[in-house]
């Protein structure tokens, strides 16, 4: 734990206390691609903790770097073309200068991932039981018997009908909503203590959502995992996280819990991301208001700060520091809450208050 | 703002209601399952099965359902680029329902589409001019101020520079693929536009330009406005009249507040109930008052008998599983399809044992929040 400390003690990233519970600690990651255009700077210079327990959610935009990110943890990236730099402590153990064979042993039993499209993570030449009875004996010097026993536990407790039947079905014999419980089965079978979920839910109907987000929240409970949930969908974020990291253009713009972030939003961007959502929850609004532009290309990020051709307070702070400056992650208001924008504390809480928030 | 043009233009044409733009009666597509070696029909995915709707003069229809509930495939009948089963599909008093592929042309002028994927609806190898321009070359017309003008009007129309002519679509990114799209649908001025899913494949801050941008024209156009798509906050903001579809069939049909306010069936309420709410301080009510529809949408190809919600509802009862509810009228404009609706009174009230296999039998417990609403 001295190890982590005193890595952490650098003072220039910005990062809620370690306790002994914080299972894992992401220290300015950077992951950049050589490409034949250029560099492109997927992840650049992130921090943050996960405990035990508790959920992160991860929001941006496509390209904004998150499903990077949670491959960079899981060791994922091991092209020749991408440079990572940084930490990643996982359960006291640094994962980014560790040997490859390290981080496999790690995969499945400390850290496991759910995946967008299970189509693509199931392979389609075997059995899901047999895909998910593998993925327990590696970590697991028991009987095929055993194993199979287990799987068809999992298949059960995901809230597949019939598992016995279904453990010796095929990825292409089960529904979108079954395929994804399958897939969080085989995640789940060596109870993982870091759960990550990127776009668990986003090929699902809601009904099916709402059961695969009660499912993965039960199995948390249970097993006290660490749980990083990325997507796009406020909704969903805001039904699962405790903790929320927004992501724009490679970095945090943004960081707090998730009633901080929802209900005193700091950053120009998260106030954009709200204003173009249609609330259920909300009367009619008359119009949606939406971030203007689109999303810059990583190879060229813009100088200064990166929202800055996107964003309509861009010229509030003096000198043009927005065109010039990279703006850090700072702690604002309340404690804990980090954002990285320019903009004065007090001319940002009345732009929220009076200008954003009313629009909503 | 221009709110009072549209209200206006909708109380104008409310007596015209009697007029409606599109009508479609009793919709039916069936796609044949054949095997074997004589090719030999076997069975049937009963996607559409029987439909009614109108599409009134300026107005939009939302049409919401899950994956598999055919909703794709009535925008496609509606458009004819399907040839329905059965049923009757009226434009302006003019049956179309069977028109062949000739026929249809001139009509093509007033009924287009925008399609869900921006990467795949656009040629690669056409830039940007031949893709918008495509419908006037197609239909013969010679626009005033010739094709690259008008090209080059829908381009800034849509919001898009109109020195882009001569760009190819990869020069796009995913929100401006689709404002190419919907400048290609809007060039013949058609009098009806169907979008199926016209902003999922957008992200959050692009998908609102777009529906702005939907928002925008329907009032400089004039527009009427189909739109399929299975996001409920989206439907919710873009939608004057909404029907909800489950496996076919359309089960309810009504305004938009009434709709999202007093849903009627089942089906509805538990669509509604399961959309996350965006504010963690209300994540314990929300989850509290959710509906959790158990397993999957039964298979097409055999959908249940009577109600085909019944396998999933919690208040089906033996006339559900033995009877389909018809789609009757139980307020003013609010259609629904149910033995037992929420929200109104019970049409079958006499059958009150819940059906043996289905959830009703365990789930009395769940609609916690049904107490409130009649009071």
């Amino acid at each position: 734990m001295s190890e982590l400390e005193s890595t952490v003690g650098r003072s220039s990233v910005p990062g809620p206390r370690t306790e002994d519970d914080v299972f894992l600690s992401v220290r300015d990651l950077r992951i950049h691609f050589d490409t034949d255009d250029g560099l492109v700077k997927s992840v650049d210079g992130i921090s943050f903790d996960v405990r035990r327990g508790r959920t992160l959610g991860i929001v941006g935009e496509s390209g904004s770097g998150k499903s990077v990110t949670s491959l960079g943890i899981m060791g994922l990236h091991r092209s020749r073309r991408a440079r990572i730099t940084g930490e990643v402590w996982l359960d006291s153990d640094e994962l980014i200068a560790a040997s490859e064979d390290f981080v496999r042993r790690q995969r499945g039993r400390k850290m496991a991932m759910i995946f967008q499209d299970p189509l693509s993570a199931l392979h389609p030449y075997y059995t899901v039981g047999a895909q998910i009875t593998e993925a327990y004996r590696v970590h697991h010097p028991v009987s095929k018997a055993v194993a199979k026993a287990r799987a068809i536990d999992m298949l059960d407790r995901v809230g597949i009908p019939e598992p016995h039947k279904r453990y010796a079905g095929y990825p292409h014999e089960f529904s979108g909503g079954m395929r994804q419980r399958a897939m969080i089965a085989m995640a789940l079978v060596n109870n993982p203590e870091l759960l990550i979920a990127d776009e668990p839910t986003t090929a699902l109907d809601v009904t099916v959502q709402a059961q695969i987000l009660d499912l993965i929240r039960d199995l948390q409970k249970e097993f006290g995992s660490a749980v990083i949930v990325i997507t796009h969908d406020l909704g969903v974020v805001a039904e699962m996280a405790d903790d929320l990291l927004v992501m724009y253009a490679g970095r945090c713009v943004e960081r707090g819990t998730a009633e901080q972030v929802f209900e005193s939003p700091q950053h120009p961007y998260t106030w954009g991301l709200l204003g173009s959502m249609p609330r259920i929850d909300r009367a009619q609004t008359e119009r949606l208001v939406p971030v203007r532009g689109t999303p810059p290309s990583l190879i060229n990020v813009p100088d200064g700060c990166p929202f800055h051709p996107r964003c309509p307070y861009a010229d509030i702070p003096e000198d043009n520091v927005t065109r010039t400056v990279r703006p850090e992650l700072r702690e604002t208001v309340g404690s804990g809450h980090f954002t990285a924008c320019h903009l004065p504390q007090e001319e940002r809480t009345r732009i929220w208050t009076e200008e954003v928030e009313p629009k909503l | 703002m221009s709110d009072d043009a549209t209200d206006l233009t909708k109380r104008t044409d409310a007596p015209a209601t009697t007029e409606p733009l599109l009508k479609v009666e009793g919709l039916v597509k069936h796609f044949p399952i054949k095997k074997g070696v004589l090719q030999r029909t076997v069975g049937a995915v009963q996607a559409v099965d029987g439909i009614s709707f109108d599409v009134r003069q300026g107005e939009t229809l939302g049409v919401v359902g899950e994956s598999g509930c055919g909703k794709s495939t009535m925008g496609r009948l509606i458009t004819r680029l399907l040839e329905p089963t059965g049923g009757r599909i009226e434009f302006e008093g003019k049956d179309i329902t069977h028109l062949s592929v000739g026929e249809m042309r001139p009509l093509r002028k007033d009924v287009q589409m925008i399609f869900q994927d921006p990467y795949s609806s656009l040629n690669p190898r056409h830039t940007i001019g031949t893709i918008v321009g495509a419908p006037f070359r197609l239909q013969g017309v010679t626009p005033e101020g010739g094709v690259k003008k008008s090209v080059q009007d829908l381009l800034s129309l849509v919001g898009l520079n109109p020195e882009h002519y001569n760009r190819y679509p990869h020069e796009f990114s995913g929100g401006q693929r689709q404002r190419i799209g919907i400048a290609r649908a809007l060039a013949l001025k058609p009098r009806l536009v169907v979008a199926d899913e016209p902003v999922s494949a957008l992200d959050v801050s692009i998908q609102a330009q777009v529906v702005n941008l939907l928002d925008d024209l329907q009032d400089e156009l004039g527009l009427t406005y189909v739109i399929i798509a299975h996001d409920l906050s989206v439907i919710r903001h873009v939608s004057d009249r909404i029907a909800v579809m489950y496996l076919g069939k359309i089960v309810e049909l009504a305004d938009r507040q009434p709709l999202y306010e007093r849903p009627m069936h089942p089906y509805t309420k538990a669509l509604l109930s399961a959309v996350p709410v965006p504010d963690p301080r209300r994540r314990q009510s929300a989850r509290a008052s959710r509906i959790l529809l158990r397993g999957d949408v039964p298979s097409p190809i055999s959908p249940p008998s009577g109600c085909r919600f019944h396998t999933r509802c919690w208040k089906a009862t033996a006339v559900c599983k033995s009877t389909e509810p018809p789609l009757v009228e139980l307020a003013p404009s609010h259609r629904v399809a149910c033995h037992h609706p929420e929200n109104a009174p019970d049409q079958v009230p006499t059958d009150t044992e819940p059906l043996a296999g289905t959830p009703a039998e365990d789930a009395r417990e769940v609609p916690a929040a049904d107490g409130a609403p009649p009071g």
